[in-house]
């Protein structure tokens, strides 16, 4: 069984948002539309004040609250634990959005694009009008693993078969792959670190892990 | 134009659900209300079909802007794939099946507005179930959600009704003291309710929450019950009934909007701990 997770290390994120610039062109989400983001965290006042980088996005949760309040089916969760969205059965209700206590869930209402109304090329170009006024969100760039793993290669240490967040991040905050798998790159992250999971107390199981420490 | 989604940490109203969410609350829960009272005041004739005439037009009308509200109004019909898991499925399942039995039941089959009086209830349970089903908003996940809703459509349902009732001349008195009653009991699951939530919301949810409650207090409980005992020593009675019907109402309302509408507020990020620098691996 395959169970993939990502894990994101709170010591080595610097804040750079190059995950997100790579998800956004890996996607071609719409202006406003950040599946994958990175909060600036201040916590603290002058003098003893802390920072930290949090990247955020779909949890892609064991028991996803998104996929039982989903009045279509649209939202489906595969047997590796990836959660989807059928774009052709979502009515655009928004139930998923208030239902997830990530934010991680957009709708846009109508086509954007960045520089006003009519597409540039590129976006022209990766339009895709199924995606309009229907909930949109990461999807751990499935379609990125799904061909990988056919052509015989391993999400998260082989970069064609791996999400673009964790590809770009510059400096190996983000990391990717199977919790089944003991010798993954992310089992023995979480075996020699101390984590967390974020909003855990909803029991929604997140698999997106946060590092803080080293065990 | 809608406001920028605020990406920080700290928790910010949804935007997802707007007014016309917040009418399908507001609506369906005083029709089926207003349902169920028709069905208990025994009422024949045009008394008995005003009511539940206008009962089912309110849920209609709270559907019809829920309608308006979704992204692919041209696939509605999917609300229907997921009565399973979804509350929105179960309700939309209800609604028609209401519907059928209050219209066969206006028409004079009493048995049929009996059970149009139970979906009515099921209805209002399905909307409650559907907030408290909403992870990501600690107002609306507060175990006590689905039973204000009930409680508050049913008696904004029982107000109404006596506004009908000025209309159409129906006399129910012991309605008028299930009228009562219900405004106690859901003044008294609010504060059940308010209490419950304890810090878990942010200041400016609590206090949209908390002015909406006084209006709820004065406006929607004390006056509407002033009014009511009035009514039955003062001639005039029935408009004054009908003013306290109309007031305890109009507060529900206002109670039902401001939750989806102001204190709605999710729960932002939050990080159980901070990096500790200088010891990556």
């Amino acid at each position: 069984m395959t169970r993939w997770a990502m894990v994101a290390d709170l010591r080595r994120c610097v804040g750079c948002q190059t995950c997100t610039a790579a998800c956004k062109h890996a996607n071609a989400t719409p202006p406003g539309v950040q599946w994958r983001r990175v909060l600036d965290m201040e916590v603290g006042e002058y003098p003893d004040v802390k920072r930290a980088f949090v990247p955020v996005g779909c949890q892609h949760c064991d028991d996803p609250p998104c996929m039982d309040v989903c009045p279509t089916t649209a939202t489906k969760k595969r047997d590796d634990g990836i959660v989807t969205i059928d774009y052709d059965l979502c009515i655009g209700c928004a139930y998923c959005s208030v239902a997830c206590p990530y934010q991680a869930r957009f709708k846009t209402p109508r086509a954007a694009f960045a520089y006003g109304g009519e597409p540039a090329p590129h976006e022209a170009a990766r339009h895709d009008p199924a995606r309009i006024a229907v909930a949109t969100k990461c999807t751990f760039c499935v379609e990125r693993i799904d061909r990988g793993t056919a052509e015989g290669r391993t999400p998260g240490v082989d970069p064609e078969a791996t999400p673009a967040c964790v590809n770009a991040c510059i400096s190996q905050a983000l990391a990717f792959g199977d919790l089944d798998d003991p010798s993954s790159n992310v089992s023995q992250l979480l075996r020699h670190n101390r984590h967390f999971r974020m909003h855990e107390e909803l029991g929604t199981g997140p698999r997106f892990y946060y590092l803080w420490d080293r065990d | 134009m809608r406001k920028a989604v605020d990406y920080g940490a700290r928790p910010w109203q949804q935007t997802h659900w707007d007014a016309r969410a917040a009418a399908n609350f507001v609506c369906g829960g005083m029709g089926c209300g207003l349902v169920v009272a028709a069905a208990l005041s025994g009422a024949e004739g045009v008394a008995r079909v005003a009511p539940v005439v206008a009962g089912l037009a309110l849920v209609a009308s709270g559907l019809i802007a829920v309608f308006f509200e979704i992204g692919r109004p041209l696939r509605a019909v999917n609300v229907l794939f997921n009565p399973r898991t979804s509350w929105m499925s179960r309700e939309a399942l209800v609604a028609p099946l209401l519907v059928a039995a209050a219209l066969a039941g206006a028409t004079g089959r009493a048995p049929f507005l009996a059970l149009a009086a139970l979906l009515a209830l099921v209805y209002a349970y399905c909307q409650g179930r559907m907030l408290a089903a909403a992870k990501g908003i600690p107002a609306w996940r507060a175990p006590l959600v689905p039973v204000l809703l009930v409680a508050t459509g049913i008696a904004e349902g029982f107000g109404l009704w006596h506004v009908v009732a000025a209309f159409t001349g129906a006399r129910a008195p012991w309605l008028a003291v299930a009228f009562g009653a219900l405004l106690i009991a859901r003044i008294v699951v609010y504060r059940r309710y308010r209490q419950g939530l304890g810090h878990a919301l942010h200041r400016d949810a609590v206090a949209a929450l908390d002015r909406a409650g006084r209006v709820l207090l004065w406006g929607g409980t004390l006056a509407p019950l002033a009014l009511v005992a009035l009514a039955a020593v003062l001639p005039g009675g029935p408009w004054l009934a009908a003013a306290g019907g109309l007031a305890a109402a109009a507060a529900g309302a206002r109670l039902k909007a401001t939750l989806v509408l102001r204190a709605g507020q999710n729960q932002g990020f939050a990080i159980a701990h901070l990096p500790v620098r200088g010891v990556r691996t």
